[in-house]
């Protein structure tokens, strides 16, 4: 396993490394940057980068109109006040006239930790999901991270990306042939009686959940879904087929993420069990973000009962 | 304001300052700069101004106060413990899994807490449909808003400041701790906000100006507001961010973050310095 970087850290790097690359790039955040860790290209391209104050529905306001001149706008806040406050903007300045900004959401999920359920944005994919157009991305580890950058900027449209607060594992390096594509999951872990599919830091638990039902005699499959929209169809079925049950696992609400999309897919084209692993339609509460995590169930162990559940559905 | 009440008020701030650094030091993690600067404000809300009782923490006809800025729960929650709204002790879970002390404020589990709060910018507009409650139902309670000077960036703010004057809120009050930092830096730098009396007597409102550490020019100006007829008033606090703990002050390196063992000890003995001299001179 890699170093351990939290994907925000990577992010923030990365915009920096990139930033002679792409010139266009220019980068906007609201009085968070220390957290969403764009004050490093705030320091070496002081002239690309934009603090639009406590004032995020102006800021993405402020994107479009930058990307409708030709930039390419990162614009930065939490998941919290990017989706959640600036929703709307998003939606009508942003998707609607197909303009190539990045909405950024930093914090993502429960590993927000102490500041509480007003911080934790579990709502994100579903919301970003449901607008015409959207990307929707949210790599695992600072490595995945890193290449998710540079395909964001590659690609002329409007795309959300979520961040994460904790440092986690760095687990894609390790993959043989590991290659980044934007809408292409990632197989990490083969296995042949159930598929787990995964996003963000759910990731590292369920290649950990994948251990302990190999003490069981499971044999699990892993798939990294770094992005949740639009959805790699092709990967989810060939699961579906091969395993015959899936559970999907996410830092997000069980309604309207990750969960859903695969339900969708599934149950059109080949119908097996899948069981949902996520936050249970609740919302957060403050803690060290490992206890928070472990108090609603995200955990290996967690994903592991869901798959006895699927293991116990496909069989009935 | 008596010799008697300064002296009273003045030692239940230096209470809240210790309370909220014990809270955040406890749980590692919270925000202390704008805790410290907000702690003369709230506390001369609670115990001079504000008609509330812990014993009836829900009644109808009580003042309401909104922390607009709200990660700066640890001095409400500690105001609110001083008041006996619950036991000081229940503030070492603060932020703790095994607390309901959310690291901001939470109406539903806090007793106290008039608005749950965090999302800046949000608080104000649910203080104006409070003033407006009051006024629909002819009760004469007052609702009071704190916000940060980084906090009125929102454009929300300012859509709550029409509305309020629009209906003639002079129930209404709020008050801005202008510390003059926010998480990226100074205000003026970050997105320059000044000149804020011109831009509320603009939006119609009565503009009062304090300093926001004296605590009679804070009570004198919170009576005025309440004679003060037909509009909102604001009060411009201004105020230094981390108040009270030297090596804090105007840094907004400590916006958001937890003093170490080290750190903690040397803070403590400031704040604990200025609560023993208050103690003997109330004796
Ligand atoms: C809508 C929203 N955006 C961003 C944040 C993150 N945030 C928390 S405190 C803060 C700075 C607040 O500055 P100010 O209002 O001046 O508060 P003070 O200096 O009194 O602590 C920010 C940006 C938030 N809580 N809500």
């Amino acid at each position: 396993m890699g170093e351990k970087i939290a994907t925000r850290a990577a992010y923030g790097k990365a915009l920096v490394a990139l930033a002679e690359e792409y010139p266009d790039l220019v980068v906007l955040d609201a009085d968070l940057s220390t957290a969403t860790m764009t004050n490093g290209f705030a320091k070496a391209y002081p002239e690309r980068f934009f603090d639009m104050g406590i004032a995020e529905c102006n800021m993405v306001g402020v994107a479009a109109g930058l990307a409708a001149c030709g930039k390419k706008p990162f614009a930065n806040s939490f998941a919290m006040f990017t989706v959640g406050r600036a929703f709307e903007q998003v939606r009508n300045s942003v998707a609607y006239p197909r303009l190539n900004v990045k909405v950024v959401g930093s914090h993502g999920g429960l590993s927000v930790g102490e500041d509480g359920a007003t911080h934790q944005c579990c709502e994100d994919f579903a919301t970003m999901r449901s607008i015409p157009g959207m990307v929707v991305c949210c790599p695992c580890d600072g490595n995945e991270m890193t290449a998710a950058v540079k395909a964001l900027l590659d690609y002329d449209g409007p795309a959300y990306l979520r961040l994460g607060r904790l440092a986690v594992d760095t687990v894609t390096d390790a993959i043989p042939g590991y290659k980044f594509e934007l809408g292409k999951g990632v197989e990490l872990r083969e296995g042949s009686d159930a598929a787990v599919i995964a996003v963000g830091l759910m990731v590292q638990k369920a290649l950990a959940a994948a251990e302990l039902l190999a003490a069981e005699g499971v044999s699990l499959r892993v798939i990294d879904m770094h992005t949740v929209k639009p959805l790699d169809t092709e990967l989810v079925l060939k699961a579906a087929e091969e395993t015959g049950c899936i559970v999907t696992t996410e830092e997000h609400n069980i309604i309207g993420g990750l969960g859903e999309a695969v339900c969708a897919c599934v149950s059109g084209s080949c119908p097996v069990p899948v069981v949902r692993h996520g936050v249970e339609d609740t919302f957060g509460r403050s803690g060290k973000a490992e206890q928070v995590l472990e108090h609603y169930g995200l955990t290996p162990e967690g994903i592991a009962e869901k798959v006895r559940q699927a293991l116990k559905l496909k069989k009935g | 304001m008596d010799a008697k009440e300064l002296h009273s008020l003045t030692l239940t701030a230096a209470k809240v300052r210790s309370l909220a650094l014990d809270a955040v030091f406890a749980a590692s993690s919270g925000h202390i700069g704008g805790s410290l600067s907000v702690a003369d404000i709230l506390t001369v809300l609670y115990f001079h101004t504000m008609k509330v009782d812990p014993a009836d923490p829900t009644a109808p006809g009580r003042d309401r106060l909104v922390l607009s800025k709200g990660h700066t729960s640890p001095a409400l929650y500690a105001a609110l413990a001083l008041k006996g709204f619950f036991p000081q002790e229940e503030l070492k879970l603060f932020r703790s899994i095994q607390g309901h002390f959310s690291g901001h404020p939470d109406m539903v589990h806090v007793k106290g807490v008039d608005m749950s709060t965090g999302s800046l910018g949000q608080g104000i507009s649910a203080a104006v449909g409070m003033a407006l409650a009051g006024k629909l139902d002819k009760k004469d309670y007052r609702v009071y808003a704190v916000l940060g000077d980084g906090e009125i960036e929102e454009g929300q703010v300012w859509e709550a400041a029409m509305a309020a004057a629009k209906y003639h809120l002079d129930n209404f009050c709020a008050i801005v701790d202008v510390n003059g930092l926010q998480i990226d830096g100074a205000t003026a730098d970050v997105m320059p906000s000044e000149p804020l009396d011109k831009k509320f007597e603009s939006f119609n409102w009565h503009v009062l100006k304090v300093d926001g550490h004296d605590i009679e020019a804070i009570a004198a100006a919170l009576d005025k507001a309440a004679t003060l007829k037909d509009k909102p008033t604001v009060i411009l606090a201004k105020t230094v961010k981390g108040k009270g703990v030297s090596f804090m002050e105007n840094d907004a390196g400590w916006h958001g973050k937890a003093p170490n063992a080290e750190q903690y000890e040397k803070a403590r003995a400031e704040l604990a310095a200025v609560l023993e001299k208050l103690e003997k001179e109330g004796k």
